[in-house]
């Protein structure tokens, strides 16, 4: 019987349930013994030149081994020419923290940018020392006027490059001023959508430690690519094979651990300037300071269409508040505008984008990294329009769907959507959600004039995963001659369950028990080439060239199968069930993988390969909402979330469940109640978790999931990719559930999240008009 | 100053700075590496341990207040043949953990929890988990594994 499709619980799970994960803190290799502390200096300032940085009160405390500044990283090699990249030149998929006119320094060098830049390095014995000395690193700052916001950004009052003359660093995308799409359009709305900054935060935070010795520098860091982040890492001037990146456990990345950051370049630079080995562990404050944050774009949006629902025109301009450094460059918003359309065949449509660069914590990649904000706001516009017209948004929806017949469909934006049923997805949410039900219910209420209103919320979203999928994805698949294998992955695990998942593809077509196989990433020794765990690609690219190794190392094993059978290869064959080696029409004869692994080269068959998939696939699905709004206080209780979530045939439902679920809830999150704030002067306001108002389980219910696979043609299991799939559509159909319970009462749009302060001013709004 | 703390069991005597968390006293004195920090506010709960059996957050006790005191952390759970508490067991049948970062702090949460009220509702084991941070799971499934913890245990 197959393993494909079966509930297998987690080969992770026991050592992480007894023992713990060993994350990079919790590494007490010998190569760490006697390490110093690193503790990072932050800019309190949102924005100023350095006048000068007195170190002296710093180092005369106990157990300060070095304080190290900009100044000091004379051993390092100057940073890449400043190179405009061609216009037409991909933009960088992880951070690229080194090079051009918008350049983020490693530490700062004569300004600041952002509350929690580093300024410098303290290197200590123990960890409170280092709290303590770097209290006493005096920087004299000039403060400058901040520019705390998209508004002030582009006012261009004050600039953060003044040598570039501007605060928008890049924009893109096609024509938003031509108004004649939307003529004789009978319903047109028009307004803003605000997509807020959010905080990734994984539970572990950024941590990195590192040994210079004899030449070479091994570094452990917490990275969702330790490839990525060796490249990324050979800033410090040495190259790729001097050095040497560990991932060991890490405690989720949401985007944010694509590569590394320039902290790790800097406590890499420390150990090789200093000759001991240092480690470094962010606080929670520093990392909801200065780890790389999501979202941030403010949307203008123009739709309309005929007044029985039909869409006809789209318009979405985007602008992107990168933060204080252009992390990503156009990257988030060009994927944005590719995806602005969403599910729906509509025969006009506009976007385009401008990035611009505040004074705030630079943005990157979180969990969907530009198509949960094209996805919120379509979805949005679609029920805005739907209330125009005083439509149902189920029948808008199903309007103007791409039907299943239409794919494969390149939609007005250029996106090639592979395959879809998206009504199909719809209607299996609304069956299980008990759709006309709810609305019975929520009529009884509205009639009542109940204090607590029901709403409930659609989103029907496609995204798009492994937009890399030509870089795809490494594997070595090996068995030994002791009947065990080992599969080398250069995708990257941190929570996702990769060593179950592929070791269930290794046992499906080779028959080796999942106990005798062992899974290995993370480790640029051992696999030197891989692309890592981003853009909800590992399965479709890491679990397809696992795939394709493991039908390679079969074709050999039957090579030396046959020779050991004395039997023609094509007589051979594999009994998956019992893991033997076969000759047709000889029941008595077998031989086990270790005697034909045995007989190979070296006791060991072995397969190196990469998977490249010639285009990306579009997972898509609906979500259902219901949430209870109380119009007195405007506290919003999600009550209810029925999800469909279509990525293709399902390897382990124990994991697409897990990460169907997770995604909800930040999805969640964003619409209900997360948010990083600043104050007019750039200051922070939410850089404690007593601040943060991170969802918890009290705030959730339990959610109702429904099945839907439709397979994809791209690669050879069909799939596609399911990480970010519950985010991107659980924001929208939360944020409609929340306005469709107060819409009766004037409501179109309060923008995320939608605490009771916003609902309840809301409210009061519209009840005042 | 001097501290005696018993940990998982066996008894640890040290040298301390007064100031010393006892998350800190657990990881870098007592080698005691599952119990995770995660925040700075006692807002996430990673560091949950059992100080003489009900639930603390370790980062804001002081090795010095647990002076004399018995500590359970993640790592004495399991039964001395090594078999899995219920709790444990159940966070594996039902994947309620991922990246397993937040999973010692949640898993001692819940076992103070099911002390507390061992027969609780879904709804008291979302109240009961309001102060530990899961950025991974959706929550979903550590419920799940509560409840069938609890369950199990009957």
């Amino acid at each position: 019987m197959s393993i494909l499709g079966t509930r297998v619980i987690r080969t992770e799970d026991p050592r992480l349930l007894t023992a713990g994960g060993v994350y990079v803190d919790d590494l007490r290799v010998p190569e760490l013994a006697g390490a110093l502390r690193a503790t990072f200096v932050r800019s309190t300032v949102a924005h100023a030149l350095i006048a000068g940085i007195d170190t002296s009160g710093a180092l005369a405390q106990p157990g300060v081994a070095a304080v190290l500044t900009a100044a000091d990283m004379t051993d390092m090699p100057p940073p890449p020419p400043a190179e405009e990249p061609a216009p037409d030149a991909p933009p960088a998929e992880g951070p690229v923290p080194l090079g051009g006119k918008w350049s983020e320094p490693l530490l700062a060098v004569d300004r600041v940018r952002f509350v929690g830049e580093p300024v410098a390095i303290v290197l200590t014995d123990s960890t409170y020392q280092g709290e303590d000395a770097a209290e006493l690193v005096s920087v004299d700052y000039e403060p400058l006027p901040a520019v705390p916001s998209i508004e002030a950004a582009l006012a261009g009052d004050t600039l953060l490059f003044p040598d570039t003359g501007t605060n928008v660093c890049t924009k893109g995308g096609g024509d938003v001023s031509d108004e004649s799409i939307f003529d004789g359009c009978d319903i047109i709305v028009e307004g803003d959508v605000v997509n807020q900054r959010v905080a990734c935060l994984p539970m572990e935070g950024r941590s990195t430690a590192a040994v210079f010795s004899d030449g070479k520098l091994t570094v452990w860091a917490s990275t969702q690519n330790a490839q990525l982040a060796r490249l990324i890492l050979t800033a410090v001037g040495l190259p790729p094979d001097a050095i040497r990146v560990i991932a060991p456990d890490v405690g989720g990345g949401f985007g944010a651990k694509i590569g590394v950051d320039r902290e790790s370049i800097v406590v890499a630079w420390a150990a090789k300037h200093v000759g001991r080995p240092v480690r470094w562990t962010e606080t929670r404050n520093e990392n909801l300071l200065a780890m790389t944050q999501g979202r941030a774009q403010l949307h203008h949006i123009k739709i309309g269409g005929s007044r029985d629902g039909r869409i006809k025109a789209y318009r979405l301009d985007v602008i992107q508040d990168t933060g204080a450094y252009p992390r990503m460059s156009g990257f988030l918003p060009m994927l944005t505008n590719l995806m602005a359309p969403g599910v729906y065949d509509i025969p006009s449509v506009q976007a385009a984008y401008k990035v611009v660069v505040t004074n705030s914590t630079p943005i990157a990649a979180y969990r969907g990294a530009g198509r949960p904000e094209a996805a919120a706001t379509i979805e949005r516009a679609v029920d805005w329009f739907a209330a125009e017209a005083g439509l149902d948004p189920v029948q808008v929806r199903k309007l103007n769907f791409i039907k299943p017949g239409q794919f494969p469909f390149v939609t007005k934006t250029g996106a090639p959507y592979d395959t879809g049923d998206y009504e199909g997805a719809l209607d299996k949410v609304l069956a299980a959600a008990g759709y006309e039900e709810l609305r019975a219910e929520q009529r009884r209420r509205r009639e009542a004039g109940a204090a607590r209103q029901l709403g409930i919320g659609l989103a029907s979203y496609v995204e798009i995963t492994a937009a890399d999928a030509g870089a795809g994805e490494t594997a070595k698949v090996e068995v030994h001659d002791d009947g065990t294998a080992t599969v080398y992955t250069g995708s990257s695990a941190h929570g996702q369950g990769h060593h179950t998942a592929f070791a269930m593809l290794v046992q499906e077509e080779l028959g080796i028990p999942m106990d005798k196989i062992e899974v290995i990433h993370g480790d640029t020794d051992l696999i030197p080439d891989g692309v890592g765990t981003y853009a909800s690609r590992s399965l479709q690219l890491g679990g397809s060239a696992v795939h394709k190794a493991a039908l390679e190392v079969k074709e050999e094993a039957a090579r030396q199968a046959a020779a050991l059978f004395e039997a023609a290869e094509a007589d051979v064959m594999l009994d998956t069930e019992t893991g033997l080696w076969q000759v047709r029409g000889d029941p008595d004869k077998s031989l086990t993988w270790g005697q034909v692994a045995g007989n190979a080269d070296g006791g060991l068959i072995v397969a190196n390969v990469r998977f490249t998939a010639d285009r990306p696939t579009f997972p898509f699905g609906t979500q259902l909402s219901v949430v209870e709004v109380d119009t007195e206080t405007g506290k919003v209780t999600l009550l209810r979330h029925v999800s469909a979530d279509d990525a293709g045939p399902v390897l382990n439902p124990v994991l697409l469940e897990g990460q169907r679920h997770g995604g909800i809830a930040q999805g969640a999150a964003q619409a209900l109640c997360e948010e990083i704030l600043y104050d007019a002067d750039g200051n922070p306001l939410t850089s404690t978790l007593a601040d943060y108002a991170a969802i918890t389980a009290a705030e959730l219910p339990s959610f109702e999931l429904v099945t839907s696979e439709t397979p994809t043609p791209v690669n050879p299991l069909g799939v596609k990719g399911i990480g970010e799939a519950g985010t991107i559509g659980a924001t929208p159909a939360v944020h409609n559930a929340v306005i469709d319970a107060v819409s009766h009462l004037g409501v179109r749009h309060i923008d995320m999240p939608l605490t009771p302060e916003r609902v309840w001013t809301a409210i009061q709004k519209a009840s005042a008009k | 100053m001097k501290v005696e703390l018993t940990v998982n069991g066996k008894e640890i005597t040290a040298d301390v700075e007064d100031r010393m968390l006892l998350v800190h006293f657990l990881r870098d004195v007592a080698d005691l590496t599952a119990t995770n920090i995660g925040c700075d506010t006692t807002s996430c709960g990673a560091c949950t341990v059992l100080l003489d059996g009900e639930s603390v957050k370790s980062c804001t006790v002081l090795a010095a207040q647990a002076d004399g005191h018995s500590v359970t952390t993640l790592e004495g759970l399991a039964s001395d043949a090594g078999e899995m508490h219920p709790v444990q067991r159940a966070f594996h049948e039902e994947h309620g953990l991922q990246c397993g970062y937040c999973t010692p702090g949640m898993v001692m949460a819940i076992v103070s929890l099911l002390k507390e009220n061992p027969s609780p509702t879904e709804e008291q084991v979302r109240a009961g988990l309001e102060g530990n941070i899961c950025r991974c799971t959706g929550y979903h499934n550590i419920v799940r594994a509560a409840l069938a913890a609890a369950e199990a245990s009957k």
